[in-house]
C-alpha cells in the first residue's frame, strides 16, 4: 500500500498571551500554546487512521493542518507528495485541495441554514467551475437520501441526516482522503450505527482514504486501521487496531483503555485514573504524561522520549517494552 | 419490604402548544430504593431529562405534570407548590447537571455557594456551615479543600468543578439525586473519577441515584437498574445487566446491536432504520413500530403497552424471549 499522507516532524503554537497593553502592565511574558509538538505519521492510501485522544491533546488542530485550514509552525503535511503550505504551483494547490474534504461534528453548525441542499452539495465544485448537473441527486441517494431532498432546506433534517449531507458535499469534489473530526460525537447511538456503516461502505466502493478524529475508543476500534493516541500535543503511541488494544505499550494509552466505560463492565470497580491533563501552556518537562504515571523514573522527567519501534508499533516510552 | 425513596407512577408530563398537546413523558413508572442507582437511558428527545426535570419539581413552564403520582419516601410531592418544593430541593432531594460551569454562580466563592446550601437546610451557624463545606468538598476529592473553598469556580478545571457541583448536590445530605448527563461533558479520564465518586457516595450515604445519561458503558458499570426510554415511554426496566446482555424490548436490543462495542472489530453494525418520532407526530400504537421488525397489527391499533400491561419488564405485547439458561431474575 502506498502512502497518501505523510506528516512529519508538525508542529502548531498558538498565541494566546493577554493584549500587549496588559503584557507591559502586567510584566508579564508571552503565553504560547504548543498545540501539536513534533508529531510525525503517514496515513496509507485507502486506509482508516485514527487520532484518538482527550480534550486538548491537538487531535482537531492535526486534522485542520491537514486540510489546511490551519498553517504549521514548524514540520510538514505532504499529501499525495503535494505539500499545501509550501507548493507554490497554483494548479497543484488546486487540484490536491479538490481531493482533501472535511466532516465536522456538529452536523447542525456545519450546513448554511439559507441555502438549499442541492446548492450545499453542489458548492465544492460549483467554487472550481465544474459541472454540477444532477450532482447534489445522485451523490444525496448514494448517502441514503432521496433525490428530492435535494429541494429542501437543513432545518428539515435529522441530526443523522444532516450528517449524511455533509458527507454527500465531501464526496462531491470526488476526494481521494476525507478528514473526519468527530463525525458522529452529536448522533444518537442507532444513528451513529448508520452514519458509520454509510462511511464504511462509501470508503470500499469510492477506494476512500479516512483520517477519522475520535475520542470514543469504541468508535475509534471499529473503524480504524491504524491508531495514533495523543497526549497533550504529542503523539505517544501508534500501532495497528488490533495490536493497540491487545497490547498497549504506553502507560497513557492502557490508563485510556482502563478508564474507558464498558458495556459488559458491570459493577466493575475500576481504581479511576488519577489527576487531570495539564495545562498545555505550561507542560510537564521531560514526558509530558510523567506526573500521572504510575512507572514515572528521574529520566521521564528530565528527557522527552524519542518515538521508538518495537515490533509493529512506535511509542514515545523510555520504559516501554 | 420498605418504602423506596422515590416512587413514581404513571407520571405524565404535557406541553401545551398552538398545534396540540404533546406529551414527553408518557405513563411513566418506576421506583428507586436507598442505596440504589437506577440508569435511565435513551436518545435524545426520549424525555428521559424531561422525567428527572418532572420529579425535582423544575419544569419550565408550560410543560406541566398532567397525571400521575411523585411520592418521596411515600410522600406525594407532584403539586405541592413552590414554596414547598423550594424546601425540599437540597434538603430532601440533589440535582448534577450537565455542564459544571453553567450550574455554578461565577459571582460567588465555592464556600459562599456551599454554605448558603447548608445554611438554607440545616440548623447550623456560620462557623459550622463553613467546616461543613470544607468537610464536603474534601468528601468529594478536591485536594487541600481548605484552601480552595475560597475559589470562584473559573478557578477550577472541568472535573473539578464537577466535583463542586457534587458536593452542592450532596452537603444538604439529600435522600435523593437526580444526576442528568454528569459525565458527559467530561474527558474519559476524568469521567472515570466522577463515575467511581458517584458509586462511593451512594454506597456510603445510602442515596438513591436517578442516573440519567446516553452512555450504555456508564450505565452498565454504574447502575444497579437500568430504565429505557423512547418517545417519552418507558420501554424496558430492569436489572441493568439483564436488560443489557438480554433485551426483551426490540428498542433496547435494537440500542445494543447497534452500539459499536469494544472487541468485536469491525463487524458490520446492527442499524435501527429510520430515527425516533417527534412528539408532534407519534405514530398511533406502539411509538415504535415503524422501526420495529417484530411489528403487528396489535402494535399498530392498540395504544402503546405500559410495562405493567405486558407482565414482564419490557413494554412490548411480542417482548423477545428469554433465553433457556437464564432465569429471569427481578422482573
Amino acid at each position: 500500500m502506498s502512502t497518501l499522507v505523510s506528516v512529519r516532524g508538525l508542529t502548531r503554537v498558538f498565541d494566546v498571551s493577554k493584549p500587549w497593553l496588559n503584557r507591559v502592565l502586567e510584566r508579564q511574558p508571552k503565553a504560547l500554546l504548543t498545540a501539536v509538538s513534533d508529531v510525525s505519521f503517514e496515513v496509507a492510501e485507502n486506509s482508516v487512521y485514527a487520532l484518538v485522544g482527550e480534550s486538548g491533546s491537538g487531535k482537531s488542530t492535526i486534522g485542520k493542518i491537514v486540510v489546511g485550514l490551519l498553517r504549521p509552525s514548524g514540520g510538514q503535511v505532504e499529501i499525495a507528495g503535494v505539500d499545501l503550505a509550501t507548493e507554490t504551483d497554483g494548479a497543484r494547490t488546486a487540484s490536491m485541495r479538490a481531493e482533501v474534504q472535511m466532516i465536522f461534528q456538529d452536523p447542525y453548525a456545519s450546513l448554511n441554514p439559507r441555502w438549499r441542499v442541492r446548492d450545499i452539495v453542489n458548492e465544492p465544485v460549483r467554487a472550481r467551475g465544474g459541472e454540477t448537473a444532477g450532482l447534489a441527486e445522485r451523490l444525496l441517494e448514494q448517502v441514503g437520501l432521496a433525490a428530492e431532498d435535494a429541494d429542501r432546506f437543513p432545518h428539515e433534517f435529522s441530526g443523522g441526516q444532516r450528517q449524511r449531507i455533509c458527507i454527500a458535499r465531501a464526496l462531491a469534489s470526488g476526494p481521494r482522503l476525507i478528514v473526519c473530526d468527530e463525525p458522529t460525537s452529536a448522533l444518537d447511538v442507532s444513528v451513529q450505527a448508520q452514519v458509520l456503516n454509510l462511511m464504511s461502505d462509501l470508503r470500499e466502493d469510492l477506494g476512500l482514504t479516512y483520517l477519522f478524529i475520535s475520542h470514543d475508543l469504541t468508535v475509534v476500534q471499529h473503524m480504524a486501521d491504524t491508531i495514533g493516541v495523543l497526549y497533550l500535543g504529542r503523539l505517544v503511541e501508534e500501532a495497528p487496531r488490533d495490536r493497540l488494544f491487545e497490547a498497549p505499550k504506553h502507560p497513557y494509552t492502557r490508563m485510556l483503555f482502563d478508564a474507558a466505560p464498558r458495556m459488559d463492565g458491570f459493577g466493575r470497580e475500576i481504581d479511576p485514573p488519577k489527576g487531570e491533563i495539564p495545562d498545555p501552556i505550561n507542560p510537564p518537562s521531560g514526558c509530558a504524561f510523567h506526573p500521572r504515571c504510575p512507572l514515572a523514573t528521574e529520566r521521564c522527567k528530565r528527557e522527552r522520549p524519542e518515538m521508538r519501534t518495537l515490533g509493529a508499533t512506535r511509542v514515545a516510552c523510555h520504559l516501554a517494552e | 419490604m420498605t418504602t423506596p425513596v422515590l416512587s413514581v407512577r404513571d407520571l405524565v408530563v404535557e406541553i401545551p402548544t398552538r398545534r396540540g398537546v404533546l406529551r414527553p413523558v408518557d405513563r411513566v413508572s418506576f421506583d428507586i430504593a436507598a442505596g440504589e442507582i437506577l440508569g435511565v437511558v435513551g436518545e435524545s428527545g426520549a424525555g428521559k431529562s424531561m422525567t428527572g426535570n418532572a420529579v425535582i419539581g423544575l419544569l419550565d413552564p408550560p410543560a406541566r405534570i398532567a397525571r400521575g403520582e411523585v411520592l418521596l419516601s411515600g410522600q406525594p410531592i407532584q403539586n405541592i407548590g413552590r414554596e414547598a418544593l423550594r424546601r425540599l430541593r437540597g434538603k430532601r432531594m440533589g440535582m448534577i447537571f450537565q455542564d459544571p460551569l453553567t450550574s455554578l454562580n461565577p459571582l460567588l466563592t465555592v464556600g459562599e455557594q456551599l454554605t448558603e446550601t447548608i445554611l438554607e437546610h440545616m440548623p447550623v451557624g456560620n462557623a459550622e456551615a463553613r467546616r461543613r463545606a470544607i468537610a464536603a468538598l474534601e468528601e468529594v476529592g478536591i485536594p487541600a479543600a481548605a484552601a480552595r473553598i475560597d475559589s470562584y469556580p473559573h478557578e477550577f478545571s472541568g472535573g473539578m468543578r464537577q466535583r463542586v457541583v457534587i458536593a452542592l448536590a450532596l452537603c444538604a445530605e439529600p435522600d435523593l439525586v437526580i444526576a442528568d448527563e454528569p459525565t458527559t461533558a467530561l474527558d474519559v479520564s476524568v469521567q472515570a473519577q466522577i463515575v467511581a465518586l458517584l458509586k462511593r457516595l451512594c454506597r456510603e450515604r445510602g442515596v438513591a441515584v436517578m442516573l440519567v445519561t446516553h452512555d450504555m458503558g456508564v450505565i452498565a458499570e454504574a447502575a444497579d437498574r437500568v430504565a429505557v426510554m423512547y418517545a417519552g415511554r418507558l420501554a424496558e426496566i430492569g436489572p441493568v445487566r439483564e436488560v443489557l446482555t438480554a433485551a426483551r424490548h426490540p428498542y433496547t436490543a435494537g440500542l445494543m446491536a447497534s452500539t459499536p462495542l469494544a472487541g468485536h472489530g469491525r463487524r458490520r453494525l446492527r442499524q435501527i432504520p429510520g430515527a425516533m418520532p417527534r412528539l408532534g407526530a407519534l405514530p398511533p400504537g406502539c411509538a415504535f413500530h415503524p422501526r420495529c421488525d417484530r411489528a403487528e397489527a396489535r402494535c399498530r391499533q392498540d395504544p402503546t403497552p405500559r410495562v405493567e400491561d405486558c407482565g414482564g419488564r419490557a413494554a412490548c405485547w411480542f417482548p423477545l424471549a428469554a433465553p433457556a439458561d437464564r432465569q429471569e431474575a427481578g422482573a
